[in-house]
């Protein structure tokens, strides 16, 4: 329990020292935000879906989340290659708490990412649908975060170094983000595309956010929290597994 | 930062130090020699052999690192153990440590074998790591601490313990800075004074003079010699530094190709190879081929490291 406790309170230390990563997180999130909320806003009125800012808000604070996640997970390279993974490993504490310490640490990090998102959203013209459920819409964040965090470990602890992160980039970060709703709404799309978002774990993810923020969800909020829940269970085990693996 | 030596800072702590210097009496001076020359530790308690490593043989795919490798450290000796880059030294203490399994072989470290007493292993020894293993962006302190409460010491055992090492290595008066502040000499003190924290029964030291100056080495050394004498603790090294080794280890090892090629005090070998430095016989039996490592990851990550760090 003290090795979890440790572990969570060092990815938080660490997140809240380096002001710049914090803050540089921020800017990408709040650029999609203004850009494409006020950009595409007009069109969106105009085909009669009503206002787009409305609409990809939570969409945005899921890619607030989604990046950090994925990069608290991938920290374990960092933390590989410059040793203090070697610390933990040579301790009398068990691989598994080790994981999860390091995993709530990044989730908590990734979910407190969200809230501040979400604030700014706020400033930008956001109206959340129902005040009451916003603390709803933490959990939502919260497993957001978790699935992504354990996503990130277990590719961490199958690469040695960084050569790999502009593979995972490309191929796992942005088209999850892309592909999942959080820009355009999944009724209506070409069949291969909808087939994609509807394997997609962030897209219920966007869409229970979507739905308990701005009163409008796709698959239903059940479906959402159901799917979401199994998809995190599934990667925590899978990148226990792989963490338990890894040599150093 | 301190210029001169514990000996001469914190007397009560460390009376004792290897460098001949005028504050020493001659009976510690005689005893100082007496080791130097490689002689039998302090302890009377000889034959306790506390690192037991029989027939170790560690495969990766077709590589053989280590073949049937077998040696033992006695209780509260210091004990070197050399070898050229890609020698099997790394792999060896890996396994030691617990960080590899076997590929075959038996080991034990403090009487606890290494496959299925893997806690108890790990409770008996502290290790300083090749790189430094220190958390960049947390203070020194936080560093100790997290430590600590990896190894499940109690809280008042621990910040008591913490307080006293960090004195004794000099930090404490830096204990708020963050580690990413320190100079690889306070960072090398602080990862010392972090594998004593749990009060192990053997330290493992992986070349941890490596690329400091000459009076941070020095001052590495007597401290981690005083920690030998007073403490009783085993010390098992390796180094690149063969001048170093002859003047501290009591007894060492040299593994080449996987496979052990020497052992003795450096007085044997040195006698075994008929010349008149461990140098000498170090390149005796391994030959003078440079080995060529090739660059890890790990290197290629230090590289980059500045640009992804801003």
């Amino acid at each position: 329990m003290n090795t979890i406790y440790i572990l969570w309170l060092r990815q938080l230390k660490r997140y809240f020292r380096s002001r710049s990563r914090l803050v540089g997180s921020l800017g990408q999130p709040l650029l999609f935000l203004i850009a494409l909320g006020f950009g595409f806003g007009p069109i969106f009125e105009k085909a009669g879906e009503g206002s787009y800012l409305q609409f990809i808000a939570p969409g945005i604070i899921a890619m607030g989340i989604l990046f950090t996640a994925l990069f608290s997970g991938i920290e374990i390279i960092w933390d590989k290659q410059f040793g203090f993974l070697k610390e933990t490993m040579v301790a009398p504490v068990s691989r598994l708490n080790i994981m999860i310490g390091r995993t709530l640490g990044g989730a908590t990090v990734a979910t407190v990412q969200g809230i501040i998102v979400f604030v700014l959203t706020l400033f930008v013209g956001f109206k959340p649908a129902s005040i009451a459920l916003v603390p709803v819409a933490f959990v939502y964040m919260f497993l957001i975060a978790l699935l992504f965090t354990a996503l990130g470990t277990a590719i961490a602890s199958m690469l040695d170094d960084m050569q790999g992160f502009q593979l995972i980039m490309n191929f796992v970060v942005m088209p999850t983000f892309f592909l999942s709703g959080a820009l355009f709404p999944l009724q209506g799309l070409p069949e291969a595309i909808a087939i994609v978002a509807k394997f997609n774990p962030l897209s219920y993810g966007i869409d229970g956010l979507r739905g308990v923020l701005a009163g409008a969800s796709h698959f239903g909020l059940h479906i959402d929290l159901l799917v979401l829940s199994a998809a995190t269970g599934i990667l925590v085990v899978v990148g226990s597994y792989l963490f338990s693996k890894i040599e150093i | 930062m301190s210029t001169g030596f514990y000996c001469e800072r914190v007397p009560n702590l460390l009376h004792l130090s290897c460098e001949p210097s005028r504050s020493s009496s001659m009976a510690e001076q005689r005893f100082c020699k007496a080791k130097v020359g490689g002689s039998t530790p302090l302890s009377g308690s000889m034959n306790e052999q506390i690192i037991e490593v029989k027939e170790l043989v560690k495969r990766f795919d077709d590589l053989v690192a280590v073949n049937k490798v077998s040696f033992e450290v006695a209780k509260g000796e210091i004990f070197a153990f050399l070898g050229p880059n890609g020698a099997g030294k790394s792999t060896t203490i890996k396994i030691l440590t617990t960080l590899l399994r076997a590929t075959s072989g038996e080991v034990r470290v403090n009487g606890f074998n290494v496959s299925d007493g893997q806690d108890e292993v790990r409770r008996s020894f502290g290790i300083v790591f090749q790189d430094p293993s220190l958390d960049d962006e947390l203070t020194a302190w936080e560093n100790m601490e997290l430590h600590g409460v990896l190894y499940g010491l109690q809280k008042i055992t621990r910040r008591t313990r913490i307080e006293e090492l960090m004195k004794i290595v000099e930090l404490w008066d830096r204990k708020d800075d963050l580690v990413k502040n320190f100079s690889g000499g306070m960072k090398r003190r602080l990862e010392i004074a972090r594998g004593l924290l749990h009060h192990p029964k053997v330290l493992f030291l992986d070349e941890p003079t490596l690329g400091l100056d000459p009076q941070t080495r020095n001052h590495i050394w007597s401290y981690i010699q005083n920690l030998n004498r007073t403490e009783g603790i085993t010390i098992f090294f390796t180094t690149h530094y063969m001048e170093e080794a002859e003047r501290v280890a009591q007894r060492v090892a040299v593994i080449d190709h996987g496979v052990i090629v020497a052992r003795g005090t450096p007085e044997e070998l040195k006698a075994q190879a008929g010349v008149a430095t461990l140098e000498d016989a170090f390149l005796k039996l391994t030959g003078k081929t440079i080995r060529d490592n090739e660059a890890t990851s790990a290197d290629n990550m230090r590289m980059h490291s500045r640009v992804w760090r801003r």
